[in-house]
């Protein structure tokens, strides 16, 4: 693909970014200077890891020993009686340690960390679930840990505090800007502008300078690659929709790229619209243009002087003015169909899910059942749709029960 | 490309001395006072204006200037009022060199080539954009040599030998060194250190070399001014201006003469440096 056309429609929608970062018109390196050689030989560290076989070797045993993969592709019998329609599937992401697909993209980039000689971690986090991954791994290689999260977030989502705490990461509370996960991610990457020369950014989704958008997204390709092989084992063939939860769009991602090339394949994805996406919301693209933050042009929130909005989601993991170039990408060229799901829609398909499968998801995830239960009854009963439950909802559990107390008065 | 920077280093170059840039953020506290403080700036000895344009996340940005940028945009600035404010700088002042120092998205938002008209024609004379290195020229760097605007690259102390080529390539005007690897008021950094690094940027290229991060102190903007062609001030200068605000951030009596009297004592430094740099 050419940088500047981002409509022309390649042979194959898996061979991005080019060498320079960008998959169509979006992605590159928005950086400052300071942070720009370690880029450079973060992407050399990365191709040299990817073309040595000990280091898939490696990751193999600790995906399968430590985090607990595969994950298991479960029939939900439960909610397709319940919606009459398509055969809904869940790819157990929430299974692995540590409770969300995190984990996956986290144990690679400790992993590279480790090849460079890095021995200080940092990490970005919004509900907690990467910051948790991060100090998870951090306390297993004995490296020092510091998470950057927004002072809202730590207020929501306490239980996931104190994971990272007794995993012996520092968490660091940050007062900036809308004390959310932009304002983490601007923090951490203050932090790293001033700690260059010991200190590895371990990004939490598929966004960032290039080549996190890369790389993140080949170590949550492990979920696609799975559902590929598992689908196959059960039903013989490939299934017909894909449908996961959209923040930065990582799970989303990493479930749908092994399928972007099979045209049979329905793909959606779902943004968090908030209250409403004429109000307060999370969508980018829905409610977004291209911009550039973070290391990278997207789709983003903002006004018309080109200032950065307050994203709303009841989701914190989904609270993100901005969502993963490769998204952006793949929406203008039409390959994925992007919705949005409400913070009432989610809400309701948490206590669904819950009553009717015994599986508390996690808010985010939520989101991604909520478009379930509106695309499966217009399906036939011989559809396989795949929904990626990407984390646990352990940790939602108190805000949820504030929430309905609330409702309730 | 001959522009007021040029001139402005040239004739600095025959009085022997080195140059004070001073940065301070548009519209802070308000489009009003802000205005005011620009146009104080060269009386009190400022030689080339940087002018921070207000972003909601800059992240190569200490507490202090993100502080400044939010109080900015609270009071309704934007980068079309920033550059009517070069604009009426203009009215009264055709020589001192001013400099947009911001980042991308704003101007991406306004449109590239709008921007680059608007600009030269406001009478801005050149670009400090914080996350565009040179991997990214074909965005805004190369357009803005083509229009006729300075595109001043940042080098820092991780971008070595073989990586300055690349840096220097499509820079103008004068090269910025980030004395420090960090964000804008915090560290300080040893000025032999900074006089080593400023030899080796020479080495590449005849563009005069400006440092800045983490100069606050007249003694201090001596120091490097002896090592360097310009020493550049920010952080200081909006930290003098918020001890002058009121509860609510609104400016006061002494806002101005604050900044000023510090662009002052600060000038009598870089003046008083006993030789500059080559």
């Amino acid at each position: 693909m050419n940088p500047g056309q981002p409509n022309s429609l390649p042979n194959s929608f898996r061979t991005g970014p080019d060498e320079r970062g960008h998959f169509g018109n979006f992605g590159g390196r928005f950086v400052a200077e300071t942070l720009m050689p370690l880029i450079l030989d973060l992407e050399k560290a990365y191709a040299a890891a990817k073309a040595d076989p000990s280091f898939a070797a490696e990751m193999k045993g600790f995906l399968k020993h430590y985090v607990g993969r595969p994950s298991p592709l479960y029939f939900a019998e439960r909610l397709t009686e319940h919606l009459g329609g398509a055969k809904v599937y869940f790819k157990r992401e929430e299974l692995n340690h540590t409770g969300s697909h995190k984990v996956n993209n986290v144990l690679g980039q400790i992993m590279v960390a480790r090849r460079m000689g890095k021995k200080r971690i940092i990490a970005e986090t919004g509900a907690g679930q990467h910051g948790v991954a991060t100090a998870t791994l951090c306390a297993r290689f004995g490296l020092e840990c510091i998470v950057y999260m927004g002072a809202v977030d730590v207020a929501r989502q306490a239980p996931n505090v104190f994971r990272m705490e007794m995993l012996g990461a520092k968490v660091i509370p940050v007062q900036s800007g809308t004390r959310t996960l932009k304002d983490a991610m601007n923090e951490a990457l203050r932090d790293w502008v001033t700690n260059v020369h010991n200190t590895f950014y371990c990004i939490g989704t598929i966004a960032g300078p290039h080549p996190y958008p890369m790389m993140v997204r080949d170590f949550q390709c492990v979920i696609g690659d799975e559902t590929r092989e598992q689908m196959q084992e059960v039903e013989g063939r490939l299934p017909d929709s894909l449908v996961a939860c959209i923040g930065g769009g990582s799970n989303a991602m990493g479930l749908f790229h092994p399928f972007l090339d099979d045209p049979s394949v329905e793909i959606f994805g779902v943004e968090a619209a908030g209250h409403g996406l004429t109000q307060l919301h999370a969508a980018s693209i829905a409610g977004g243009r291209a911009g550039v933050l973070h290391g990278n042009r997207t789709y983003l929130l903002m006004d018309d002087d080109g200032q950065i909005q307050d994203a709303h989601s009841i989701s914190a993991g989904l609270d993100y003015p901005g969502i993963g170039p490769e998204h952006s990408w793949l929406y203008e060229n039409g390959r994925v169909t992007y919705l949005s799901a409400t913070d009432d829609e989610a809400l309701a398909a948490f206590q669904l899910l819950s009553r009717l499968e015994g599986i508390i998801p996690a808010l985010e995830s939520a989101h991604a059942i909520a478009k379930v239960v509106e695309l499966a009854p217009k399906r036939p009963r011989d559809h396989l749709m795949v929904v990626n439950l990407s984390g646990r909802g352990d940790k939602d559990i108190p805000q949820v029960a504030e929430f309905l107390k609330g409702e309730k008065k | 490309m001959s522009t007021r920077i040029d001139a402005r280093f040239t004739e600095l170059a025959k009085q022997g001395r080195s140059a004070f840039v001073t940065y301070v953020m548009a519209g802070d506290p308000d489009p009003t006072t802000s205005l005011e403080i620009i146009k104080a700036l060269p009386k009190a000895g400022a030689d080339i204006i940087e002018l921070g344009v207000p972003f909601t996340d800059p992240m190569a940005d200490g507490p202090s200037i993100q502080a400044a940028g939010l109080r900015a945009l609270k009071a309704g600035m934007t980068l079309k009022k920033t550059l009517g404010m070069v604009r009426d700088f203009r009215k009264d002042d055709d020589v001192t060199p001013l400099v947009l120092m911001g980042y991308y998205n704003p101007i991406y938002i306004y449109g590239v080539d709008k921007f680059l008209a608007d600009a030269k024609t406001a009478g801005v004379d050149g670009l400090i954009i914080v996350d565009l290195p040179p991997e990214e020229d074909d965005e805004l760097c190369l357009p803005a040599m083509k229009a006729g605007l300075n595109f001043i690259r940042l080098a820092t102390p991780t971008t070595d030998d073989k990586r300055l080529p690349a840096v220097l390539a499509n820079t103008s005007g004068f090269v910025y060194y980030v004395s420090i690897t960090g964000i804008t008021g915090s560290a300080s950094a040893d000025s032999n250190v900074v006089g080593e690094a400023v030899a080796r940027i020479k080495r590449h290229t005849r563009l005069p070399v400006c440092v800045g991060f983490g100069i606050r102190t007249p003694d201090a903007a001596r120091a490097i001014a002896e090592r360097a062609n310009g020493a550049v001030v920010g952080t200081a200068l909006v930290d003098a201006l918020r001890g002058t605000l009121d509860a609510e951030g609104r400016a006061t009596g002494k806002s101005v003469a604050a900044v000023a009297d510090l662009v002052t004592a600060l000038a009598q430094g870089v003046r008083g440096a006993k030789q500059a740099a080559e």
